[in-house]
């Protein structure tokens, strides 16, 4: 079975401060992560891999040189091979662009039974990417994967996909898309087994855009679609209030009195 | 010359402190307050390549580097300096059994231990073999196919705990040093007990232990090395363990200054954070110069015995300045908290009574001046 995890590097947001001039993010000096829910991806594959036989796990990303590191980290967790796609033609390529150039490159890897995303990426929160690839590849779909079986014999997955108040229970064949969040699983340290034997002696595979068959005019900056006209740090209108009162009976009788004046009760 | 981190330092560095601040840091005042030896979290270390990085992949190692095994230490110890001390005396009979030990010998122990499946002790100290560690009074005689040990041992770290000791015995009294050996001793063995259990100032959630041995027979197969060859192999294995114990005493001090820096941004008196203040700032000047001071001797000490040169007077100097480091950085850190430090609920009073047996063990600071001067005399 091969199992191919898109993973994305972001800025630690924890960490990350904001231009208020600008409105723009300050990258300098900070660390750069694997993209939380991708790696509750990432974590879920090396578990079917511990459990299933011949089982493949395969981490693709897109990004700058630097995002190698990433991907030397999802190695140490127990990949077994890692591809970055690398060009100065994919800089700058939103949702739309993104997924078409991961799309091209899943066409070229081929044979995959499951492709891993995660559910959205702490940096841009769109959400959207996974889903775009399981439309450009023609691949069912399963989001907000919560809990994930592989039957193999049968060749199909039966996950939970959270909403808001509950789950559905979905089967689907595969090859297929899913979309995880990080109630799915904790994912592993990095071993030091990982990091001496794997991560820093396995090649990580580099493509360009002259390794893919793809559409120039839907990639890049150009071949975006989304355009964004302004960045802001949202103002805070008004201050929270925090209610005093001896027992809580007397505060839940407070709130209920300003409930009533705002008339929302 | 070369300063920077290997990709691999930075990686087990990266995935130690994550480990660290899940699985150590939210415990580390409740075992400490209960003396309650954290052995999941020994193991969940063995699972994740902790305890086996810079021994050979055969024996189910990580082919690794010995700094990268003291990074762990002191990352550790920032949070938990009982841990750490667990840690670091744990890798000192899987280093001795590597270097000493037979075939058999290795793959009977040195995987399980890697894997924290098993945890490790050694024992050299007697209630009159301290500093003085040739007056080895425990005795180990042939008797056919086993040797018989009687005698005890005392302040044997991991104690009680751990599943296999090296244990030092005089097999030829007449020959002083040259007469003691060292043997593999596993838990349970008849005639072998554990006696008292030590109540300690810090470092309470590592278990340090008296051992007693009645007649305790072992197979002639359990010497490790040759015999005669204890003394030699306890001071191979304690200069090596000094450099963990000097990692340890780093951790203490940085984790002890980065808890300090924090709490003097927050606390405000006289109108200003007690940062601002320069009387403040100059003796957080003094603990950062001591603790990088320490930090490129360890590494360094580390380095040298990673590439196989001699080692023992520069990982005697990392002791003594690391672990002087710990006590002067901690004892600032918690007169600089103020009322603060004095109380159980911040870590400080903790890392300060952990930091004192940095001064003591693994050789006392007065014993690594001997080992120096003795070098630089010669």
């Amino acid at each position: 079975m091969k199992i191919v995890v898109c993973v994305k590097q972001v800025p630690d947001t924890n960490e990350v401060k904001i231009n208020h001039e600008t409105g723009t993010l300050i990258r300098e000096g900070v660390p750069s992560i694997i993209n939380p829910d991708d790696k509750n991806a990432l974590e879920e594959a090396l578990r079917i891999k511990d459990i299933h036989k011949d089982v493949t796990v395969t981490v693709l990303s897109m990004g700058p040189p630097q995002a190698k590191e990433a991907l030397k980290e999802a190695l140490a967790m127990g990949a077994d091979e890692a591809i970055l796609l690398t060009d100065r033609a994919f800089a700058g390529s939103d949702t739309w662009a993104t997924a078409t150039i991961l799309s091209a490159a899943l066409s070229k890897i081929g044979d995959y039974d499951i492709v891993f995303c995660g559910r959205q990426a702490i940096d841009g929160d769109t959400a959207q990417v996974g889903p775009e690839i399981a439309e450009f590849l023609n691949l069912p779909q399963i989001t907000y994967v919560s809990n994930l079986e592989v039957d193999e014999d049968n060749n199909k997955v039966i996950a939970h996909r959270s909403i808001e108040d509950g789950y559905f229970v979905m089967e689907s064949k595969m090859p297929v898309l899913l979309t995880a969040i990080k109630d799915l699983n904790t994912p592993r340290y990095m071993s030091a087994w990982g990091i001496f034997q794997n991560a820093n002696t396995t090649e990580i595979m580099e493509w360009t855009v002259d390794d893919l068959t793809v559409d120039l005019t839907q990639i890049g900056l150009k071949g975006s679609p989304t355009n964004v006209y302004k960045t802001f740090v949202p103002t805070r209108k008004f201050e929270g209030e925090i209610l005093e009162g001896e027992t809580p009976q007397d505060k839940a009788r407070e709130f209920l009195v300003r409930m009533k004046e705002r008339h929302i009760l | 010359m070369n300063f920077d981190f290997t990709n691999e330092q930075k990686m087990i560095k990266q995935s130690i402190e994550a480990f660290v601040k899940n699985e150590i840091e939210p415990i580390a005042e409740e075992i400490d307050k209960e003396h309650r030896f954290p052995r999941e979290t020994i193991k969940k270390l063995g699972e994740n390549g902790f305890l086996s990085i810079p021994f050979p992949t055969e024996y189910g190692g990580a082919g690794g580097d010995t700094i990268s095994k003291n990074i762990v230490i002191e990352e550790i110890a920032k949070k938990c300096g009982a841990t750490a001390a667990i840690v670091s005396v744990h890798y000192l009979p899987i280093n001795l059994i590597l270097r000493f030990g037979t075939k058999e010998h290795k793959e009977k122990y040195i995987s399980k231990l890697a894997h924290g499946e098993y945890i490790g002790a050694f024992a050299l100290t007697e209630p009159n073999a301290g500093s003085d560690a040739s007056n080895v009074q425990t005795t180990a005689v042939l008797d056919g196919d086993e040797y018989v040990l009687n005698g005890s041992k005392c302040f044997i770290t991991n104690g009680g705990e751990a599943d296999v000791y090296v244990i030092l015995a005089m097999t030829d009294k007449s020959k002083g040093t040259r007469g003691i050996s060292a043997f593999i001793v596993e838990k349970d063995t008849p005639g072998f007990s554990i006696g008292k259990i030590e109540d300690k100032m810090g470092i309470c959630a590592s278990s340090t232990a008296e051992l007693i041995f009645e007649n305790c027979r072992i197979q002639k197969e359990n010497l490790l090395g040759k015999e005669g060859q204890g003394f030699k192999l306890a001071m191979i294995g304690l200069d090596s363990g000094r450099i963990g114990m000097a990692s340890q005493a780093l951790g203490l001090a940085e984790g002890a200054l980065e808890e300090t820096i924090q709490y003097l941004k927050e606390r405000e008196q006289f109108g200003r954070p007690l940062i601002k203040f320069q009387g403040l700032q100059w003796y957080l000047a003094d603990m950062h110069s001591r603790i990088e001071a320490s930090r490129w001797l360890v590494y360094r000490a580390s380095y040298l015995e990673q590439t196989g040169k001699p080692f023992t007077v520069e990982a005697a100097t990392a002791k003594l300045v690391a672990s002087e480091t710990a006590m002067y950085v901690t004892h600032k850190a918690v007169q600089m908290h103020g009322g603060y430090g004095f109380m159980k609920d911040y870590p400080l009073e903790r890392m300060m009574r952990d930091a004192k047996i940095t001064e003591i063990y693994e050789g006392t600071s007065e014993i690594m001046k001997i080992v120096i001067a003795s070098q630089i005399t010669r």
